[in-house]
């Protein structure tokens, strides 16, 4: 119950500050839009590039909302003294966690509407046809916004100040992207890119999603011959635990100069 | 009853540096109590050892019963001691884009015996603003708020960390004010703070801390001696001069300038050390 208040006051706290909201919904809409009018020819087969890209803008967009944005927002409530304020009473800490969760949750849903229908009324985006590709759509996403969410909850240790931590976090998300397959066609990267990009949970969002958006027979030009959900959902597991486990053991709630 | 806070041979050291050496404390249930002492000289560490923000390197500690380190594991434990005290930090992060009201209120649901959002609200003097967003209140209306949120949970022990600093004279003395109403309602109070006159206000007792010890603690009346100490008496001569002198006697000083000029002395004032001097004194 606390935790749902908590959530209902970093959704209020988000949707109060206008700039932040517009350019959180509006960023993946833009790169679709720029996207889907570079490449507006076929990948193959009758489906359009429209059809490819949408996976890596909303895998874009789930990733903006957990990691980015919370690896960016912590140090900043850090350096002014919030976390520790809210230290000084009885709250547990999870539940500030939680408010957390349940704000890049109300943001990646809303983000990705709203991607979904640009992308469906401008440039003829085919939805999933079945229950069963919906009911994929919605574990992947769901997994890779909780793996996402935590590393980002990890990752705000890692900078001393909420000045730095846009540096030091938007360098690994904008190096995540290019090599995960965001912004070109993944089996067209060097194979050690590929390697390396499996290793974190872009890629295997963003695999996860085309398994949705494309059709069937394209899983056969996937790197492992098939789109792997199995494997897409034990990355992205391994992610959600280690994730967790640096959050509960590295979070700090004071700046370093606090001590 | 037993104390408050006590505090035995605490000691901290950064890399290798002391902060705290050996500091020695206790604080009464229902006293207010004023920790003084230039920066740097180990106060705000030890402060935040008793608020339960850092760990001590040794010493014995006891706030309100309990070892403060247990606020560092946020457990059930933890929370169970939080309940019972309230700290309002040295200039903490606001919640910009919330009101007044909803900040309030959303705190009161941390603790287990809150007092109504509204009713502290208008305690602290910020009724009128209780539908503003937060990032609109002046500096010494959010340090207002920040006390709200401190006594929201009815805490038992309060730390107040240079409450007024940027207060203007009318609003610091609300403030004494509030704090007053909240002794004589039975809170125990710490406070730190650079002003003297504050503390002298304020404070049951006061405890002087230099270079990581204590190194005078009392009634802010009595403390390094300022209540038997020389007084100034000084007056006017007939050629328009002011005459001084320090005595130890001044009553008699004053009865024979009477007779001197044969009734008013003009001018007359008679003076002891403030607390300022024998501060300024203790620390030089």
């Amino acid at each position: 119950m606390i935790a749902l208040r908590q959530g209902a006051l970093e959704i209020r706290q988000f949707l109060r500050s206008r700039e932040q909201v517009v350019f959180t919904m509006a960023f993946p809409v833009l790169m679709i839009v720029i996207f889907a009018s570079i490449f507006d020819g076929e990948i193959g087969g009758g489906v359009r590039f429209t059809q490819y890209f949408v996976t890596g803008m909303i895998a874009t967009g789930l990733m903006t909302a957990g990691f980015q944005a919370l690896a960016i927002q912590i140090p900043i409530e850090r350096d002014r003294g919030v976390l520790k304020r809210l230290r000084g009473t009885p709250m547990p800490p999870w539940v500030y966690f939680a408010g957390k969760v349940l704000m890049v949750a109300f943001i990646a849903v809303a983000e990705t509407i709203l991607l979904l229908v640009v992308a469906t009324l401008l440039f003829d985006l085919e939805l999933p046809s079945s229950g069963r590709l919906w009911l994929t759509f919605l574990w992947v996403a769901a997994l890779g916004t909780t793996a996402c969410t935590l590393c980002g909850i990890a990752f705000s240790s890692l900078a001393r100040t909420g000045r730095s931590a846009p540096a030091v976090v938007t360098p690994v998300a904008l190096v995540l992207q290019f090599i995960s397959g965001v912004f070109f066609v993944f089996t067209s990267l060097p194979t050690w890119m590929q390697q390396v990009a499996a290793v974190f949970p872009l890629k295997w969002m963003c695999q996860g999603l085309r398994a949705v958006f494309l059709p069937g027979s394209f899983g056969a030009q996937e790197p492992g011959g098939s789109f792997e959900l199995g494997t897409v959902a034990l990355v992205l597991g391994a992610w959600c635990v280690l994730g967790l486990a640096l959050c509960l053991t590295t979070f700090r709630w004071t700046t370093r100069r606090d001590g | 009853m037993s104390d408050a806070i006590s505090v035995r041979g605490l000691r901290k050291a950064y890399g290798g540096t002391d902060a705290v050496s050996g500091v020695d404390l206790d604080v009464r249930p229902g006293e207010v109590f004023a920790l003084l002492g230039p920066n740097g000289a180990g106060k705000t560490t030890t402060v935040e050892i008793l608020e339960g923000y850092r760990r001590r390197d040794a010493g014995e500690v006891r706030v309100l019963g309990v070892d403060p380190a247990v606020g560092l594991s946020g457990g059930p434990a933890a929370r169970a001691w939080r309940a019972r005290i309230g700290v309002v930090l040295q200039g903490t992060g606001e919640f910009d884009e919330l009101t007044v009201g909803e900040v309030v209120a959303h705190f009161a649901r941390f603790y287990p015996g809150a007092e109504p959002a509204a009713a502290v609200i208008d305690r602290v003097g910020l009724g009128a603003k209780a539908r503003a967003r937060t990032h609109t209140l002046s500096g010494g209306q959010k340090r207002r708020l920040d006390v709200a949120l401190g006594i929201i949970g009815r805490p038992e022990l309060l730390f107040l960390d240079e409450p007024t600093t940027g207060f203007d004279p009318e609003a610091r003395r609300d403030f004494w004010t509030l704090i007053r109403d909240l002794a004589a309602a039975g809170t125990t109070i710490v406070l730190t703070t650079h002003y003297l006159e504050e503390a002298e206000a304020l404070a049951d007792r006061v405890a002087v801390i230099a270079a990581g010890r204590v190194i005078a603690a009392g009634r802010p009346a009595e403390l390094g001696g300022r209540a038997d100490a020389a007084a100034t008496v000084s007056w006017r001569t007939p050629g328009g001069g002011v005459e001084r002198a320090e005595s130890a006697t001044p009553t008699a000083l004053v009865a024979e300038l009477a007779s001197r000029y044969g009734g008013e002395v003009p001018g007359l004032t008679v003076t002891r050390p403030t607390l300022e001097d024998v501060y300024l004194r203790m620390i030089a």
